[in-house]
């Protein structure tokens, strides 16, 4: 597996995220070092192995649907960076 | 005795005979993170309500509302547990000032024991890394050394532990964020059983494998701590009702007709050969006290490290998607739009090991890719968790180190990520498999670091694990030496 530019681009963009300009060739080796580490995995035989994603065999952990009070405005709202008359202030996302 | 020698229980016990106050205990702490502080920077945030604190445990213990063997002893917590009121950092930019509107459960579980927090305790950024050097807050240094690391990332944790700024701490461990700065540091530390303890207020790295556990001077202090926070939460669908922590039983744990097996293929490649001496040494001690020690062979280690890396970022990419300059944290100013704001703010607020690791995560995660990579690591998880449940047909307990080297100068693998993740080979496997494992002092290399050794039990054996700690530290006293620079700061 190759890390192209394009592929560190796309990487970005899933992540919502933007690598400082003088890091990305740095970034770009570094994953691929790290990718060409990982890929030893592939010979793990794996034929019929079950994935498992929790090692204690929980499944369906249920509650009661109570009604709960939910926390006051004012503290879902106290470490907002920016809010208004109440709400949270993002910008106009649609014309 | 000295403050400054005793441990959380011995402390414990002098302030409920009144031979001390909690408020002289919050006032030896505070001195201690006065005088050291500033050479090892563990705390990112001292409390400003200690010693109001400490007062107030003290008419709690005088009218029988704390009844803790911990009351009064003060404590630190680790950055990334909620705490109402008190900055939680998370060692980042991004959550820089934020302020929590709730506590944790193990938070509100230890206060209800009577604990008197000193404050939050540096880390690496968002628990991702190994050396407690990528905080946005400063690197913590070893209180052995200050040129090293303390090891990560609870390593404002375990430093602070072996600084005697405070006796005991809060850690948590997703890939040895616990075990291994125990290590580094010479002191004891347990990651429980996956589930033991609620992560509800956690702020979340990798959930499938994130567990909260203590730090301190000894196992006995990590047991008492332990059974203060394992109790079963509502509020964490994932945490599972246990019997607890019996601690007389912990302090009466014989390790005579133990089975102790040890993984050959920890002994491999890249294992420092004075770590692996230590370890040999304590084998052999353990058998002296009566235990079976042998060699087995578990080749699936050499797969622990991809598979926690694609498990861990995939986790870690979907859970700090959470960050989006609205709700709360870091906020970049001006953006063109919506999109612009979700990119700068995030672009700004995390550091490089963190975009590093959302990246690896969204690889793993994307169509074309997952097969390979994610459901592969998924099925490795699997085989990892087979194979120590064969081992713990034939053993009460695994025996191995917790890192391969001892603690490194301060800048040496952060240039190098492939480097630094290498060096979590022993203790991946463990969240892997969700089982408890501590690590407890054992020697010194030649340049006078603290090596640890990993005690590794099967699931909810952790009176086990502390039992055999216990009792080895009975007749050794690794876990009682301190930096003799301590005395000179």
């Amino acid at each position: 597996m190759v890390i192209t530019d394009e592929l560190v681009t796309y990487l970005e963009a899933l992540g919502r995220i933007k690598l400082p300009e003088e890091s990305r060739a740095k970034a770009q080796s570094d994953l691929q070092e790290i990718l060409q580490y990982i890929d030893t995995l592939s010979e793990l035989d794996t034929e019929g192995i079950e994935p498992m994603s929790h090692a204690l065999p929980l499944t369906n952990v249920m509650r009661e649907d109570e009604v709960q009070p939910s926390a006051p405005t004012e503290e879902v709202l106290a470490n907002a960076p920016v809010k208004k008359d109440g709400y949270f202030l993002v910008p106009r996302s649609f014309e | 005795m000295e403050l400054k020698d005793m441990t959380a229980l011995e402390l414990g016990a002098a302030i409920r005979k009144g031979e001390i106050s909690a408020v002289e205990a919050a006032e030896f702490s505070l001195g201690q993170i006065e005088r050291y502080d500033k050479q090892f920077s563990c705390f990112v945030t001292v409390q400003e309500d200690v010693l109001q604190r400490a007062e107030e445990v003290q008419k709690g213990i005088a009218a029988g509302a704390f009844t803790s063997p911990l009351a009064g002893v003060p404590m630190g917590i680790k950055d990334n547990m909620c705490q109402k009121g008190i900055q939680t950092s998370c060692g980042s930019r991004m959550l820089a000032g934020f302020k929590p509107t709730y506590s944790a459960t193990a938070v509100e579980e230890i206060m209800k024991a009577g604990a008197v927090p000193l404050g939050k305790l540096n880390m690496d950024e968002f628990a991702m890394g190994s050396t407690s050097e990528t905080s946005f807050f400063g690197v913590t240094r070893n209180p052995w050394n200050a040129e090293c690391v303390p090891g990560g990332s609870s390593g404002g944790s375990a430093a602070a532990v072996a600084a005697g700024e405070c006796f005991y701490s809060l850690g948590s461990d997703t890939g040895g964020s616990i075990r291994q700065p125990a290590s580094f540091c010479g002191v004891t530390g347990i990651k429980p059983t996956y589930g033991a303890v609620s992560r509800f207020g956690l702020v979340a790295y990798a959930s499938s494998l994130d567990q909260i556990g203590p730090l301190a001077r000894n196992a006995a202090d990590c047991a008492a701590v332990l059974g203060e926070i394992m109790k079963q939460d509502r509020r964490d669908n994932t945490s599972v009702a246990t019997k607890g922590i019996d601690l007389q039983k912990v302090l009466h744990t014989d390790v005579k007709g133990m089975r102790i097996g040890i993984p050959a293929d920890f002994f491999g490649e890249g294992l420092d050969k004075e770590v692996a001496a230590c370890i040999e040494a304590a084998a052999k001690q353990l058998e002296s006290m009566g235990a079976t020690v042998e060699k087995f062979d578990m080749p699936i280690v050499k797969y622990a490290i991809p598979a926690y890396y694609i498990i861990a970022s995939a986790e870690a990419s979907s859970n700090l998607s959470r960050y989006d300059g609205i709700k709360y944290g870091y906020r970049a100013e001006h953006p063109a739009d919506l999109l612009d704001l979700y990119t700068k703010s995030r672009s700004e607020g995390f550091g490089m090991e963190v975009k590093r690791r959302i990246m690896l995560g969204c690889f793993v995660l994307s169509s074309g890719y997952y097969d390979a990579y994610y459901r592969k690591a998924l099925q490795a998880k699997a085989l990892i968790k087979a194979a120590f449940d064969r081992a713990f047909e034939r053993y009460d307990l695994i025996l191995g180190p917790v890192a391969p080297t001892t603690a490194l100068k301060i800048g040496e693998n952060l240039s190098d990520p492939l480097k630094m993740y290498l060096g979590d080979i022993y203790t991946v496997m463990i969240n892997l498999a969700g089982l408890p494992a501590a690590s407890v002092p054992c020697g010194f290399d030649g340049k006078g670091m603290p090596v640890g050794m990993h005690l590794i039990g099967h699931y909810f054996d952790e009176e086990k694990i502390l039992g055999a700690a216990h009792a080895y530290q009975q007749v050794t006293d690794w876990h009682k030496r301190k930096p003799t620079q301590l005395d000179r700061i």
